[in-house]
């Protein structure tokens, strides 16, 4: 994708900026705070327009994108399954697609441990619990592009861990993009990592840990990364401040 | 205590006060008579007053049906189309720049004696506090649950009935037990201005007679009737909106 020009609240946060996400392999992007991940991520899912998406085979990203947020944004009102099934219930279903769907959903929801609780409000069920129901949704949805918005960064460390190692099984073959303010859980569950840098921002990368995610967080190659990449970050870090 | 008790209590002690107030003064019963007058003309006169309470009850639960269903509408049509913003906006606000008792004649004139302009009056008051209130829910929906139904590629119309209006329930409960508590308000000034029936009518013509006892008596029932209202009112909102969590909930067991 390309971005000409982006504005912000008077910032230029990007500038003929260019970003590639490789088909069916996880990206992950980081960066300090402000700099521009999440309206980055905004961009390819056409929340915000201003970008000039191009894909390989041609076609839009129409259809195609699902998104997960750092909330759950579960709808309080609905029971779990009904939220799993979201995205069909906005779009329109007939009855009898309905009942096929909630199956469907019935199955994701076992896959993330949730299937005692598929009746259940979302209230009723603990933080991490409500991430996962999230994680049914956005695999629900069936879309060959995920965009992940800092999706653990809520959780406690067992759970967020548990989840990452869900994800990468159950997203695997996917395009994934990751926005992310952790280099562990990067490094953990990416195959390109880029950082987020300067004002205007460029992602400056890739940086590619060796292995299938989901890697070993003990690795010491995978520790030597992580100082590398904190290394980057505070540059990046420092870089906006001057610049703002 | 139990959560009965507690105003029992508290009612008898009113009463209390009120009797002894009547009998140290010894106040005369066409100015004030005692709770026990009253209570003999409730039950001496009660099928008279009964049938003017249906007329009234009937007034203020047609209003808040209508003024309910007129406010909720027009909320959604201003949450849902910017030109309605533009046009209707206006015309809420400078609507309730007016005094609505000061149009109570004109509805009389227009509408007549009967229930039309008593309703009509209800609908008025109600209407507003119905909508704000509403409109304030539909204008505050979680962003992040719109953005995610944008990329579920959900259209206007479904992200507005499926998750704008679902969201501000709760928003609109809270218009209901207003509108159930002013609507007895709308009723009755309605049929002070002008009526032949209700206990508005009832009320003035008893108070014009000097017979304050059943002036009483029929206030009682007007009091006993606008709680009922609400109390039904309150029941059924949060019966809607059980998802939503109670964070008072402590107080309602007590």
């Amino acid at each position: 994708m390309g971005v000409r020009r982006l504005v912000y609240d008077g910032t230029v946060l990007f500038e003929n900026m260019r970003f590639r996400l490789e088909g069916a392999l996880w990206t992950c992007l980081l960066g300090p705070s402000g700099v521009g991940k999440t309206s980055l991520l905004r961009l390819i899912a056409g929340l915000a327009p201003g970008a000039l998406v191009v894909t390989d085979d041609g076609r839009g990203l129409e259809g195609r994108v699902a998104l997960m947020a750092q909330q759950d944004l579960l709808l309080p009102w609905l029971p779990v399954i009904e939220n799993v099934i979201l995205g069909y219930r906005l779009r329109g279903t007939t009855r009898a697609e309905r009942r096929r769907l909630r199956d469907q959903a019935r199955e994701l929801l076992a896959r993330v441990g949730l299937e005692r609780h598929a009746e259940a409000l979302p209230a009723a069920l603990s933080g991490g619990m409500r991430q996962r129901a999230a994680l049914a949704r956005t695999l629900m949805e069936d879309r060959p592009i995920v965009l992940m918005d800092e999706p653990f960064s809520a959780l406690d460390a067992i759970t967020r861990h548990r989840l990452q190692e869900l994800a990468a099984g159950l997203l695997a073959g996917r395009t994934v993009l990751l926005v992310t303010h952790n280099p562990l859980e990067a490094l953990r569950l990416g195959h390109r990592l880029y950082v987020l840098s300067g004002r205007p921002a460029t992602p400056r990368g890739p940086l590619l840990p060796k292995g299938p995610p989901p890697r070993d967080p003990a690795d010491q190659a995978l520790l030597a990364l992580e100082a590398e990449l904190l290394r980057e970050l505070t540059r990046s870090a420092a870089l906006l401040e001057e610049a703002s | 205590m139990s959560r009965f008790l507690r105003p029992l209590v508290t009612a008898a002690g009113i009463l209390l006060a009120w009797e002894l107030l009547v009998r140290a003064a010894g106040l005369p019963p066409f100015i004030l008579p005692g709770p026990g007058r009253v209570l003999t003309a409730l039950a001496a006169q009660h099928e008279l007053i009964l049938r003017h309470a249906a007329v009234t009850l009937s007034e203020i639960v047609l209003g808040i049906l209508l003024g309910s269903l007129f406010g909720a509408a027009s909320a959604v049509l201003i949450a849902a189309s910017r030109h309605a913003r533009r046009w209707l906006m206006p015309l809420l606000v400078v609507s309730q720049a007016l005094p609505v008792f000061a149009l109570a004649p004109l509805l009389v004139l227009w509408l007549g004696y009967g229930m039309a302009s008593k309703v009509a009056m209800a609908v008025i008051i109600i209407f507003f506090p119905v909508t704000a209130a509403f409109l304030d829910g539909l204008r505050r929906t979680e962003p992040g649950w719109i953005e995610l139904a944008r990329v579920m590629d959900a259209s206007a119309f479904a992200i507005l009935t499926r998750i704008r209006i679902p969201a501000a329930l709760p928003a609109l409960a809270s218009g209901l037990r207003v509108a159930a508590a002013v609507a007895p308000i709308g009723a009755v000034v309605g049929e002070w201005v002008g009526s032949s029936a209700g206990l508005g009518y009832l009320m003035l013509h008893a108070n014009a007679r000097m017979q304050v006892d059943l002036m009483f008596a029929a206030l009682l029932v007007l009091a006993v009737m606008a709680l009922a209202l609400w109390l039904a009112v309150d029941r059924g909102a949060r019966a809607v909106v059980r998802w939503q969590p109670e964070t008072l909930a402590h107080d309602h067991q007590g």
